[in-house]
């Protein structure tokens, strides 16, 4: 019942971390490519409720920037407390030309122009990190579950052929999974990368993670799977089924896939996050999209740079997202487990 | 020469690296060591000018990658030609402080009135950092080497004056001449960075002709020699280099104290730029040079409490620019980047871009208001050349686009820039991710132009290979690199803006020059060579400067201060807006005495 709990808990924050990021261009108040040149590396703006004067007020508010500079140099950022900026929620904004990310034309909050929000603060060009934090959770995200499905896929058929029918197959189908599990992945997608022509764009260069990091992965899925049906098929409804004459295809698509469910699932629950990192590892390395286009992993790339690590806190906002959602699909995963253990026994 | 950190490219070196020679004034105190005493009455020592130091102790710094040789004749790169600086000496030396040539090897040096012919008396009894003498024969040998085709020194170019090799005759052990085929403007200034080999040691692998392989990293330290004022003890590469004091060196500072001070010299090799200052500030490197605005930021933070400090020399002579492909790529099989060269070769296309360009963003995002925004290539920091009536265009989104138009573009509905046949202008610049300032400016011209309805690509490719697109394959489209001059002479610059020129990024080795204005741009950096005269050689590089802000050959973009750092009880140091910014007199550089030092 606690595994239920927690299969459920785990689960239902996940959809909705999802449903957030895909719906980036509603939560998003700005194009995540838009420059704001005047304010590099501003930190995050303060929701405020209580005005200077000490009044409260119902509707959040948020102050304008003042930069001071000293010698011809930006030195820091303070508050303009002469002028409240309300959020406005459930704002309706004309899309503007040279958008380069096609947003909503509803956006759940925003302050009257020319103020801005910066929640999560901005990076080097002035861009808002919040409205990059979603949109390159699309990326992070759904490369990890997709290239987690691809991989699973191809291992439950690799695995399925092989466990079943075995025998030579068996012996072919392994000794290449061995092979893809000593392939060294990096390596690959730099040779791949080379092939290719020099200029990638955002939606195939992503297309191009999914394939690499799917096609390397399978190997892995497709042996846990073939122990499962070695062992399945040996059931006595199997070979009941078999004595009826059902085709080998009947018997691994109705009785033996159906048995490997569970371990499919649990595998899944461990590998989704593992292919997030590695999305974010090769956009870190400089090999996944290119700028503007923002995902976790050049976000997270900024940190590379000293000065960036030492001094603007806010740019770890897409490192601390990724620990709560490895965490939870960890425990997504131990709960399935959990549930699988009871199934069985 | 190119700089990225790594490579440096031909050229500019010729005056450039000078600056990476040690001469200048010299000082060492403690008339004890060595045989100073005796040597002095029979060796023609320079006295150098300058604090008097305490000898002692080892420094350490730090280069950003190995050295791909330690052979002056063939040194291209720039950590090759940091630790060359130390090592080697020339005839006669540009001061990086004064930017003035004063005397090296070569005691004096008398120019006969056509300025054709050089007469240079050299030092007498001095010897190479093995003890072994130096003489007439070793500087005939080394110009020997130099201009020897098939060496391919990079030095061979600025040994040319008007296309013939200049000649070298010996007239005594102690006095050699140069005859050159005409009048060089560059004059004695082009001796600089011509290291002097040692005869004795190179001359049976040049006669066999593998002059080009000596002195790799692989050779053990007993068989390099040199003039410098420290001698290689220890090579480990990928980890550091270690340099010992020469014994015989040249100089000597007022006191007749031999120079240098320090014992020692460290380079250790530390990849990434990140992890330079993270040594600098731990205290595990005692300077810094090259620091970004950036980190500069970071570092002035601790500055006081971890002893050491920083300098802001301002503009230096380096800067950062965007260029299109404009080679004549009818060899090659490129039909993609043939077509948009239409684009590229419209000379509004490029002013339009240069005009739409917001370098002062630049300036405040890139380097944190550590740069001056630049319109053709000299920079500020060249007081003697600077063209400062060059207009100096704030960004113009209205101007540019107008541009445009009279060239035939037209913005479709959706906003999309289009060309006369109706296809949308898109192309991708390249930049190297090594060099984050030149990612962070590529990011700033790809914002900048999409408000002019173009769609511009960065493509991040590792430096070797980029310059291998750049030079050799042509494939590619726009590029943003940095180019630095050695010298404030124009001399080095001829590689660049001569069609023929191997620096010529644009359109490297152009067989014929392909516009008007590269026809002038060859006729005017040809004829300046020639012009002894200062003020006429000042209107013809003027008219240079005005063509390269006319036409845009590149973009010139912005040029960076020169940031660097030192620790505080280090004495004689006197940082420079020329390379090699900070170890250029290491001679002189000493530690001063401190009971807490522990050195």
């Amino acid at each position: 019942m606690i595994a239920n709990k927690k299969l459920w808990w785990s689960a239902g924050a996940l959809i909705s971390i999802h449903i957030v990021v895909l719906s980036a261009g509603f939560f998003a108040p700005y194009d995540p490519t838009e420059q704001n040149r005047d304010f590099s590396f501003a930190p995050p703006m303060h929701l405020h409720f209580v005005d200077a004067a000490g009044k409260f007020h119902l509707r959040p508010f948020v102050y304008q920037y003042l930069t001071h500079s000293g010698d011809g140099r930006l030195q820091g950022y303070e508050e303009d407390r002469s002028r409240m900026w309300p959020l406005r929620f459930f704002v309706r904004e004309e899309r503007r030309a040279h958008e380069r990310t096609p947003g909503w034309a509803w956006h759940l909050f925003a302050v009257d122009s020319p103020g801005r929000i910066f929640l999560l603060g901005t990076d080097d060009y002035g861009r808002d990190q919040l409205s990059r934090f979603l949109y390159g959770g699309q990326i992070s995200l759904f490369a990890g579950l997709l290239a987690a499905a691809l991989s699973l896929g191809l291992g439950m058929v690799m695995g399925g052929v092989a466990g079943y029918f075995g025998s030579w197959l068996d012996s072919v189908l392994m000794r290449g999974t061995e092979i893809f599990m000593a392939l060294p992945w990096i390596y690959l997608l730099f040779a791949v990368r080379a092939f290719l022509p020099l200029h990638v764009g955002a939606r195939q260069s992503f297309f191009l993670l999914l394939g690499v990091i799917g096609v390397t992965g399978w190997a892995r899925p497709a042996r846990l799977i073939r122990g499962v049906v070695l062992s399945a098929k040996q059931r006595d409804y199997i070979q009941a089924a078999r004595g009826f004459g059902a085709s080998s295809v009947y018997i691994l698509w109705r009785h033996i896939l159906p048995e490997t469910s569970a371990v499919a699932l649990t595998q899944a629950g461990l590998l989704v996050p593992q292919y997030i990192l590695a999305e974010v590892t090769l956009s870190f390395l400089g090999l996944g999209v290119a700028e503007p286009v923002p995902s976790w992993g050049n976000m997270l790339a900024e940190l590379q740079k000293y000065y960036v690590l030492e001094s603007y806190w806010w740019m770890f906002a897409a490192g601390l997202a990724l620990v709560l959602i490895f965490l939870l699909y960890h425990r997504l995963a131990d709960a399935l487990q959990l549930r699988l253990a009871s199934a069985t026994s | 020469m190119l700089s990225d950190g790594v490579l440096t490219r031909v050229i500019a070196q010729r005056v450039a690296w000078a600056l990476l020679l040690a001469t200048l004034s010299p000082a060492l105190s403690l008339g004890a060591r060595e045989s100073a005493s005796q040597a002095a009455s029979t060796e023609e020592v320079l006295i150098a000018p300058g604090e008097i130091g305490t000898p002692g102790g080892r420094l350490v710094t730090s280069l950003r990658a190995d050295p791909k040789t330690l052979n002056p004749a063939t040194a291209v790169d720039l950590p090759s030609k940091q630790v060359l600086g130390l090592l080697s000496a020339d005839l006669i030396h540009i001061n990086s402080f004064t930017q003035g040539t004063e005397s090296a090897l070569a005691k004096s040096w008398k120019i006969s009135p056509d300025g054709k012919h050089y007469t240079l008396e050299l030092r007498r009894g001095i010897l190479f950092s093995d003890g072994h003498p130096f003489d007439a024969d070793d500087v005939v040998f080394s110009f020997q080497v130099y201009l020897d085709e098939k060496v391919h020194s990079p030095q061979r170019d600025l040994l040319e004056v008007g296309g013939k090799p200049i000649q070298v005759r010996k007239l005594g052990p102690y006095q050699v001449a140069f005859d050159l085929p005409q009048p060089y403007a560059a004059a004695e200034r082009m001796f600089d960075s011509v290291s002097i080999l040692p005869r004795h040691l190179l001359e049976e692998t040049y006669k066999t002709g593998k002059i080009s392989q000596a002195w790799n990293p692989a050779t053990k330290a007993a068989e390099i020699a040199g003039l410098g004022p420290f001698r290689l003890k220890q090579y480990s590469p990928g980890q550091q280099i270690v340099l010992e004091r020469n014994p015989h060196y040249w100089k000597m500072d007022s006191r007749k104290n031999r120079l240098p001070y320090l014992d020692e010299i460290v380079f250790l090799i530390v990849p990434t730029q990140d992890a330079e200052v993270i040594r600098f500030q731990a205290g595990e490197t005692d300077v810094l040079d090259n620091i970004s605005a950036e980190d500069y930021q970071v570092l002035e933070r601790s500055q006081g409490e971890r002893g050491y400090r920083l300098n802001d020399l301002g503009p230096g002579f380096e800067y950062d620019f965007l260029f299109f492909n404009l080679n004549d790529l009818n060899s090659k099989q490129l039909p993609e980047i043939s077509r948009k060269q239409e684009w590229f070769r419209r000379d509004e296309f490029r002013q339009a871009i240069s005009d739409a360009i917001d370098r002062d963003a630049i300036v405040r995002l890139v380097y944190q208001g550590r740069a001056t925004p630049i319109w053709d290539q000299v920079t500020p920091a060249n007081k003697l050349w600077v063209n400062t009536a060059i207009p100096r265009q704030p960004q113009s989104l209205e101007k540019a686009a107008a541009l445009l138009k009279s060239a035939g573009f037209n913005r479709r509905a959706d906003g999309t820039l289009v060309d006369a046949h109706g296809m949308p202008v898109e192309f991708s610049i390249l930049t190297n991710p090594s060099n984050a300032q030149r990612t962070k400016i590529a990011t700033i011209l790809q914002d900048d132009l999409t408000h002019l309805g173009m769609q511009v690509h960065l493509v991040p490719l590792e430096f070797q290979s980029l310059i291998a697109r750049v030079f050799d394959s042509f494939n590619f489209e726009a590029s943003i690199l940095g180019l630095v001059s050695g010298d404030a002479d124009p001399n080095p610059e001829i590689n660049v803006w001569t069609s023929s020129g191997g620096t010529h990024v644009w359109a490297p080795n152009e067989v014929h020059p392909l516009t008007p204005w590269q026809s002038e741009l060859d006729r005017l950096m040809q004829l300046q060579t020639t012009i002894l005269d200062y003020k006429k050689r000042k209107q013809i590089y003027d008219r240079v400067q005005e063509l390269v802000a006319q036409y845009n050959p590149v973009i010139c973009l912005v040029s960076p201060n020169i940031l660097v750092g030192a620790k505080d009880s280090l004495s004689g140091i006197k940082p420079v807006t020329m390379r090699n910014h900070i170890l250029w007199n290491a001679e002189q550089v000493f530690w001063r005495p401190t009971p807490a030092r522990k050195k």
